[in-house]
């Protein structure tokens, strides 16, 4: 392995520890004493919040597609971790927790994907608005659905549809967190992959694209199912965190707030995502907590700063810029510059199509 | 014969009201090629005027169906002001930015009904006092009748005017080539504002009729509606004023035929499955053009 990716992985691996440790210390402790409870809450929405928004951004950022039916495919993967510990618990199987939530999270990941390539293959012949409001009518065909069909008697008290309670609390913090960051890491690597780079080309110009030989058609299917498959991720850490299921949570207002936040953190900029994601999920809970009169204008609140940022900054907060650790422990350690250029020269190669490279071009010159 | 025909007035009534509401996305998203979100939120506001403006006319002792006058200039002053405040400054950053100022502003003004008016769902006092039509031994509601030959009627005056007036003229100019239209003489600006005036006029009209059939309104109104609508405007092919039209009259007689006959709790899934379908077998909506992209 080359020495630069080495370090490279070291560092991050490095500030993810320290971050874990930090946030293990905050909750595990007991220094915010009865609130404990409340911040943890708020940590596991703002997680897979992240998980949601950067799935959404895969789309919105890299391939360039709306959608605004995303909470769709979270919904398939929110009932599919629920029905099936429900299953488990009815015929009292029992695993380990950690194992069992690894496991409903991949089986709600890999049903939501299938609804991916169901929905991608024909819909993504369509681009734009058609598009989008392709996905608007899958989500709303899919919560007709989740309200209408029903299989009595899952769990003891509960129906399919219409709502799910008793759903097994596995989701713990730490899971969760861990569960984050292996996707958003997973996430980046197909983003900075041949094919992600293949997508972002489509992006750019896809007769071009598809005139150098990429499968278009491939490439965005490939790209609609991973982000479905991560939706689902996400939709089974609510459910198992959440513990209850009701179809008119996936709303269209539910898709059009995820997208929301991948504009406002800057589409194209999975640094922007798992900034925004967690403060915007959390601020109208904050708002309302601060102040119980503030309730009803929270979500006032979050509409007139989403109106405000696009008017100011159309970009979003973050643009299209990645943090890098690696780049800011060398900036401010000073390594001196020549290293930099090796280290940074040979990563430019592979993601000069990503601003993240550009800024790196940009050193080295 | 009976249920038949209450069911192709419903039919037309409420595929009127998409018709009109879609005929909002349609202007606006040919002449700047945005998705105004906001639009089916115009539709609550002409709403809750109305819940306000019915009582105050009768009791200033004018006929209650001046109350609509109050509430198509509240629509196109709210209308307006979104165009000018919220739109204007981001036209030109992209159709993303547009899109997500625009629900940016749906989520703003449904919010603000929130805060004004609460959740609970309000009752709209009647409008027209008419009895039913009985021909023969079919009975028809008189105030359906009445309120989609208004709907008819202020689709074709559209027409017309979109044909016939120098505006309306420029409105088409517009979207098929914004800068020789500037070249020619048209203030696109002044056209853009119009249309939005335009638009929102359409959506107070369509707010007139759901209350007269559908009575109760809430803040969450603009998006059911709204998202129906948009469908409508795509079904269509957006960008199409005909298309905007004949879009929503199908939708809303798909929606009443099937809710009726076949699946009462189905309906939307079926109207948007049979969204996909047309879109997947003309993806470009059912009057659209094909955008033909210069390599």
């Amino acid at each position: 392995m080359n020495a630069s990716y080495k370090r490279h992985y070291l560092i991050n691996l490095a500030g993810i520890a320290v971050l874990f440790a930090l946030l293990c210390l905050l909750v595990d402790t007991g220094i915010l004493g009865r609130r404990t409870e409340y911040i943890k809450g708020l940590a596991i929405i703002g997680m897979y919040s992240i998980i949601m928004v950067c799935s959404l951004n895969l789309l919105t950022g890299y391939m360039g597609e709306f959608s605004l039916g995303h909470a769709g495919f979270m919904s398939i993967g929110a009932y599919s971790a629920a029905i099936f510990t429900s299953l488990l618990a009815l015929y009292e199987i029992s695993i380990p927790a950690p194992i069992l939530f690894v496991i409903s999270l991949i089986i709600a990941g890999a049903v939501a994907a299938v609804f991916g390539i169901i929905v991608g293959i024909p819909a993504l012949r369509l681009r734009g608005d058609y598009l989008c409001i392709v996905t608007v009518a899958v989500a709303e065909i899919i919560r007709v659905m989740l309200c209408n069909l029903s299989i009595p008697a899952i769990t003891g008290s509960s129906t399919f549809g219409k709502s799910f309670a008793g759903i097994p609390k596995i989701a713990d913090f730490h899971y969760v967190f861990i569960a984050t960051v292996i996707c958003v890491t997973l996430m980046y690597m197909y983003i900075r992959s041949r094919f992600g780079r293949a997508v972002i080309a489509i992006r750019e110009d896809y007769i071009a694209a598809s005139a150098s030989g990429l499968n278009v058609t491939k490439h965005k299917v490939m790209t609609f199912t991973i982000s479905a498959f991560f939706a689902g991720v996400s939709g089974a850490i609510y459910a198992l965190s959440i513990t209850s299921l009701l179809p008119t949570y996936f709303s269209f207002s539910k898709s059009s707030e995820f997208l929301a936040m991948v504009i406002m953190g800057g589409s194209g900029s999975m640094t922007g995502s798992i900034v925004a994601a967690p403060i915007l999920s959390a601020l109208p809970q904050i708002i309302s907590y601060v102040n119980a009169d503030f309730a009803s204008y929270r979500m006032l609140i979050y509409a007139v700063l989403l109106i405000v940022i696009m008017i100011f900054k159309p970009s979003g907060i973050f643009g299209s810029y990645e943090f890098s650790l690696e780049r800011l422990i060398d900036k401010l350690s000073g390594r001196n510059k020549v290293k930099a250029v090796t280290a940074t020269g040979g990563a430019s190669t592979e993601v000069s199509t990503t601003a993240a490279g550009k800024d790196d071009i940009g050193e080295v010159k | 014969m009976l249920l038949f025909l209450q069911s192709l007035t419903n039919g037309l009534n409420l595929g009127s009201i998409y018709a009109l509401t879609a005929l909002g996305y349609t202007m606006v998203y040919g002449i700047i090629r945005m998705i105004n979100f906001a639009h089916g939120d115009f539709i609550m506001i002409g709403g809750f005027t109305l819940f306000y403006s019915i009582p105050f006319m009768d009791s200033i002792g004018v006929p209650k169906p001046f109350a609509i006058i109050i509430a198509i200039l509240v629509c196109v002053a709210v209308g307006v002001l979104t165009e000018q405040i919220a739109y204007k400054p981001v036209r030109g950053h992209g159709s993303m930015t547009a899109l997500i100022t625009a629900l940016g502003m749906s989520l703003f003004l449904e919010n603000l009904a929130l805060v004004l008016f609460g959740t609970t769902p309000r009752n709209v006092p009647a409008m027209f006092d008419l009895p039913n039509i009985t021909i023969g031994n079919i009975s028809l509601q008189g105030k359906t009748l009445l309120t989609l030959s208004i709907g008819i009627i202020t689709m074709i005056l559209l027409m017309i005017f979109v044909q016939k007036t120098t505006i309306g003229k420029a409105m088409r100019a517009v979207p098929e080539d914004r800068i020789a239209s500037a070249l020619v003489g048209i203030n696109v600006n002044r056209v853009i504002t119009v249309t939005f005036a335009l638009g929102s006029g359409l959506a107070a009209i369509a707010s007139m009729m759901y209350v007269t059939s559908y009575v109760s309104i809430k803040n969450e109104l603009g998006i059911t509606l709204g998202l129906k609508a948009f469908a409508a405007a795509i079904l269509g092919g957006i960008g199409s004023i005909p298309g905007a039209m004949i879009g929503g009259l199908l939708l809303g007689l798909i929606e009443i035929f099937v809710k009726v006959y076949l699946f009462p709790s189905w309906y939307e899934a079926i109207t948007y499955g049979l969204l996909i379908l047309v879109l997947l077998i003309k993806p470009t909506g059912l009057l659209g053009r094909k955008d033909n992209e210069k390599v």
